[in-house]
Parts: structure tokens; C-alpha cells; sequence
């Protein structure tokens, strides 16, 4: 069985929200859409949005490090959010494992969201029902679109590319190689809901420097050479000095 | 999690309503065992008629709850899995029998149908007590499961709910019973001694129940959620930032009742004198001193006493959700 999912990197997301631009630009123009905003302008601007970026600071001053980690539906395995819904309307698809809400069906009840832990779905204010994540799934099977486009708008867009997206079933997918070789962790565990999407930790980058390769033996620009080149009568002529 | 006022409506005013049936009928019962003098059966009719109204008001106040009332309907549909499809259901079943309760008695269908070994008779609306104490009890237990099924609301993920959702509620019927009693009392008999001291029973375990439910959610949970897990960094010292918008979000509103530790802390006290305190003393009092005003008094104050107590129950209840949205920026 197939179950698409997204698997974040922490580790190079800068936390530029490039994705939840596009997957609202996306998104309310769309299948899923509108995605009201309200006050867009005002002092309390609000709206509808399925992924969004958090940043949250690790440690003490000043040993501290920001995280950026963005946040959408997990596209659970054991989505607790779909049984709860009285109509059926919250819905996981056999076919990929995605996780989708009826939007003519759904009657606002928010009883979903009180049954997923991650706060993954908004009740948009204006169409008033739930909404939330479809993995873009109006563009992943869209054969109008080039194949290497066929992919949720958020992975298109991430200029670090920190968002990989596949079959976490396939063994030999870029996402289950990422979460096999990269440590990819899921959120809260502890509730057993299994989400699809993971996430690979932050990394500590090292690079070894050593003495010599600040100071290059025959840096022709170091201060020790320039002094030789200058000194009157020993130096080389200026026409050797292709180098400066 | 922020209360719904539709909410505390619908389930403040369905559990009076349905205690008030219960109060009835364990009348009707205790009568007919020759237990406590016959009632009037206006008594029934006007009680199942009162009965009837809270049940409809609940109802009413529950479309207010949905984005799309319209479609209501369709929230049948997944009664195998969903307790709230559960309710929809049970709520206009156990409607429909109180009504039918309610109808026997007004039109006097009370020939007895058989007679027991004890000379116990049945009567149509005996058999159709019967039926409704059950979709009573089921809608008591669909509604105490809505939240008690929720496992990560963990203050509501426990027996006690269902428990202290059918105890409050047939306490406050019991209330309206004595108050119903005191109005069809007359010199010579009165029903207000033995409702008042169901009432005050029930009032009673109610108390140990719910003073149960707070004192285990302030002591003896432990959040199986924190910041490390929620965001998989382990570390103990995580602070949020931003959350990703400027203005709030559903998650800010829905989840977030917005009044300081302090204030709910207050309401507890509020609701506990309320609900409980004054409803008792007041009962008492009902026992020995004649008229309508007491009884009725015990009706009102414990009523906006378990609005206070509704609101509680979901300030109560903390969300894992909130630990992604502790900071807007
Ligand atoms: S993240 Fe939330 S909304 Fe998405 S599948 Fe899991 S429980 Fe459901
Ligand atoms: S808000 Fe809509 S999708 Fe969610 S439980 Fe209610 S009907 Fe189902």
C-alpha cells in the first residue's frame, strides 16, 4: 500500500515561509480553496492557512540555536481525526494513505480538530468548514503538468530544498532512504498516530581547518611577500607581477 | 479549550431534561409498587411537557455549534465509529420516547395492560417509561463519550465524564421534580418530600463525582505531550518564537479559553457553591417549609450553576495542540 507523506529537513529549512506562500497561493486558488483571510490588512490579521512555520529558540543564552519547523496535517496512518467525524466526511484514501476532508459534506462540528494532537486543521471562517493539508493532491496525479512538477506546491518552492516528498511504504524512495540514513523522526509518538510525514533532525556541521590553509605557504598576496617584492633593487621588476 | 457556549447550553439543558423524565418516572414506579401516594396525571403531563422543552432548547442550542446547521443531517452517518454521530442520533430518540411518555399520560392510556404475580398493574406508560429511562441512559452515555473518548484531552479521557454527566444532569431534574411537586402540592399530600430527597442524593453523589473529576485533573495528571516530543528536539529548554501568524488562528481561538489560572480557579468555587451548596440547603429547607419559591430558587441557582460548571470542564481541558501555539511572535 502506498502512502505519500512529506519527510522535512530541520536541518537546512532557514524558516523563509517560501512554502506557505505557495501552498496558499496554491491552495486557495484551487480544489481546496477559498482560504479566506480576514483583516488582511488590519491589526489582527487572520486567515486559513495548512502549513505554516514556527520558530522556536533551543538552549540558553547565548548558547542558543533557532529552529525553524514548519507544520501541516501528518497524514497520519492512524488518523484519529477520522473516525470522530459524524458524517464521514474526514476521509483517508486507500489508495495513498491521504487524508482529505469532504468539503460538501462537513458540518462544521470541529470535532475533528479536537481529535487531532498536532492542531493540523482549520475551520475556515468564511466557507465555515475544516480545512486543511490535501498534499496537494490536484497536482500530484495532474498529467497536464511536467512530471518532475508533480508535486505538492511547498516542495516545488523550498529554496533549501527541505521538503522531500514520496511513498514512505517504498523501501527505495528518496523519503524512506531520507528517514532510514538521516535518523527521520515522527511528532509525538506517544499517541500512536503513526504520521506519515517525518522529520530529519538537526545536524551539527563541522569542517576541520588546519594552520596552513589560512596562511598559504605562496600566497603571493601575504604581507611577508609583499614586503620581499618591494624591497628596493631585490625585487622582481613590474612585469613580473602578472600576479597582483 | 475555549467553551462553546452552544455547548453549555445543549448540555446543561438536554441533562436537566432528561434527569427531570428520570425523576418522573422513579415517581410513576414508586406509586405503582404502592410505595408513595398516586400522582395527579397532570403532574406527568406538565413534567413530561417541561421535560420536552429543555430537550428541544438543547437541541436548538447544538445547531448554533456547526458551521453548516443545513447540512445536520448528514451527521447520522457514522454512527459505528463517532460518539457525536451517536448523540445525533440518540438526542431526538430518547426525544421521541419521553414524548410518546409524555402523550400516554395525557391521554390517560392507564388501563392496565397485565397484572403481576404482586398485584403490581402494567400500564402503557409503564412499558413506555420503560423504553425511554433506556434511550435516556443511552443519550446520557453518547454524551459523556463525546469527550470522554478524546484520549489527548486527557482531563475528559476518563470514566468520570459519562459518570458526572449523568449525575448532574438527573440531580438538576430531580430539582425541577421537587419544584414541579411543590406546585401540584396540595394540604393533604405532597410529593415534595420524596423528590427533594432524591434530589438531594443525587445532588450528593454528584458532589463526590465531580469534586473526584477536579481533583484528579489538578493532581494526577501527568501531559503525556511536551515541547520535546511535540517538535521531536530533545532538549529542556525550548522556547517558542513565532507560530507562524501575526493575528491568531483557529488554533488560537478554538483552543485557548483566554482567562488567567486565577479566574477559572474562581469559577470552580463559583460552581461548586452553586450547583451544590446552595441546591442542598435549599432542598432542606423544601422539606419543611411549604410554597413554590424555595424549590424554585434550588431550580434556578443550581441551573447557572452548571453552566459555571460546563464552562470549567472545557477551561479545564488543555489541549497537546497549545504546545505549538504558546507564543504569536
Ligand atoms: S495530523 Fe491531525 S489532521 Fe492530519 S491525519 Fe494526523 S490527526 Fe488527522
Ligand atoms: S468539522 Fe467536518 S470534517 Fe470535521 S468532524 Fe465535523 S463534519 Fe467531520
Amino acid at each position: 500500500m502506498t502512502q505519500l507523506a512529506l519527510v522535512i529537513d530541520l536541518n537546512v529549512c532557514v524558516g523563509c515561509h517560501a512554502c506557505v506562500t505557495s501552498c496558499k497561493q496554491w491552495n486557495t486558488s484551487g480544489l481546496a480553496g477559498p482560504m479566506v483571510d480576514q483583516n488582511a490588512y488590519g491589526e489582527d490579521p487572520t486567515g486559513t492557512f495548512f502549513n505554516r512555520v514556527q520558530s522556536f529558540e533551543i538552549g540558553t543564552y547565548p548558547q542558543t540555536e533557532t529552529v525553524h519547523f514548519p507544520k501541516s496535517c501528518l497524514h497520519c496512518e492512524e488518523p484519529p481525526c477520522v473516525p470522530v467525524c459524524p458524517t464521514g466526511a474526514s476521509y483517508k484514501r486507500e489508495q495513498d494513505g491521504i487524508v482529505l476532508v469532504d468539503y460538501d459534506k462537513c458540518i462544521g462540528c470541529a470535532y475533528c480538530s479536537w481529535a487531532c494532537p498536532y492542531g493540523a486543521r482549520e475551520m475556515d471562517a468564511q466557507q465555515r468548514v475544516m480545512k486543511k493539508c490535501t498534499l496537494c493532491v490536484d497536482r500530484i496525479y495532474d498529467e497536464a503538468l511536467p512530471e518532475d512538477e508533480r508535486k505538492p506546491a511547498c516542495v516545488m518552492s523550498c529554496p533549501t530544498s527541505a521538503r522531500l516528498f514520496g511513498d514512505v511504504h517504498d523501501e527505495n524512495s528518496d523519503v524512506s532512504k531520507a528517514i532510514r540514513e538521516r535518523a527521520g523522526y515522527q511528532l509525538m509518538p506517544e499517541w500512536g498516530t503513526k504520521p506519515a510525514n517525518h522529520y530529519l533532525p538537526r545536524r551539527k556541521t563541522e569542517i576541520t581547518i588546519h594552520p596552513d590553509e589560512l596562511e598559504r605557504a605562496d600566497n603571493p598576496l601575504s604581507k611577508e611577500e609583499r614586503k620581499q617584492h618591494n624591497a628596493p633593487s631585490t625585487g622582481p621588476s613590474l612585469d613580473d607581477m602578472t600576479s597582483w | 479549550m475555549h467553551p462553546p457556549f452552544s455547548m453549555v447550553f445543549l448540555t446543561t439543558l438536554i441533562g436537566a431534561g432528561q434527569g427531570l423524565f428520570l425523576a418522573l418516572f422513579t415517581g410513576q414506579i414508586f406509586s405503582q409498587f404502592k410505595l408513595l401516594q398516586a400522582h395527579d396525571s397532570q403532574f406527568f403531563v406538565v413534567g413530561t411537557a417541561i421535560s420536552i422543552i429543555l430537550l428541544c432548547l438543547g437541541l436548538f442550542s447544538a445547531f448554533f455549534h456547526l458551521g453548516r446547521p443545513e447540512r445536520a443531517w448528514r451527521s447520522a452517518a457514522r454512527w459505528k465509529t463517532s460518539w457525536l454521530s451517536r448523540e445525533i442520533i440518540a438526542l431526538p430518540t430518547a426525544l421521541g420516547a419521553v414524548a410518546l411518555y409524555g402523550l400516554a399520560h395525557f391521554l390517560g392510556y392507564t388501563e392496565p395492560l397485565m397484572i403481576t404475580a404482586g398485584g403490581t398493574q402494567i400500564d402503557l406508560t409503564i412499558l413506555l417509561g420503560l423504553l425511554a429511562t433506556i434511550t435516556v441512559y443511552i443519550l446520557f452515555i453518547c454524551t459523556g463519550m463525546i469527550y470522554a473518548g478524546i484520549k489527548f484531552l486527557q482531563e475528559w479521557h476518563t470514566p468520570l465524564t459519562v459518570i458526572n454527566y449523568t449525575l448532574l444532569g438527573t440531580a438538576s431534574g430531580f430539582t425541577i421534580a421537587t419544584a414541579l411537586a411543590a406546585y401540584f402540592a396540595t394540604n393533604e399530600s405532597s410529593l415534595v418530600p420524596f423528590y427533594a430527597t432524591w434530589a438531594i442524593i443525587f445532588t450528593l453523589l454528584a458532589l463526590i463525582t465531580r469534586s473526584a473529576s477536579l481533583i484528579r485533573n489538578r493532581f494526577f495528571i501527568k501531559p503525556k505531550s511536551d515541547m520535546r516530543s511535540a517538535i521531536g528536539i530533545n532538549h529542556k529548554n525550548i522556547k517558542q518564537i513565532a507560530q507562524g501568524s501575526m493575528g491568531g488562528s483557529f488554533n488560537t481561538r478554538e483552543y485557548f479559553h483566554g482567562k488567567s489560572e486565577g479566574f477559572v480557579n474562581a469559577m470552580k468555587i463559583v460552581f461548586l457553591v452553586m450547583v451544590f451548596a446552595i441546591p442542598l440547603v435549599l432542598l432542606v429547607f423544601a422539606f419543611n417549609l411549604s410554597g413554590l419559591i424555595i424549590p424554585l430558587v434550588a431550580v434556578a441557582v443550581q441551573y447557572f450553576g452548571l453552566m459555571v460548571e460546563r464552562w470549567v470542564f472545557f477551561a479545564d481541558a488543555n489541549h497537546p495542540q497549545n504546545l505549538y501555539y504558546q507564543q504569536i511572535s
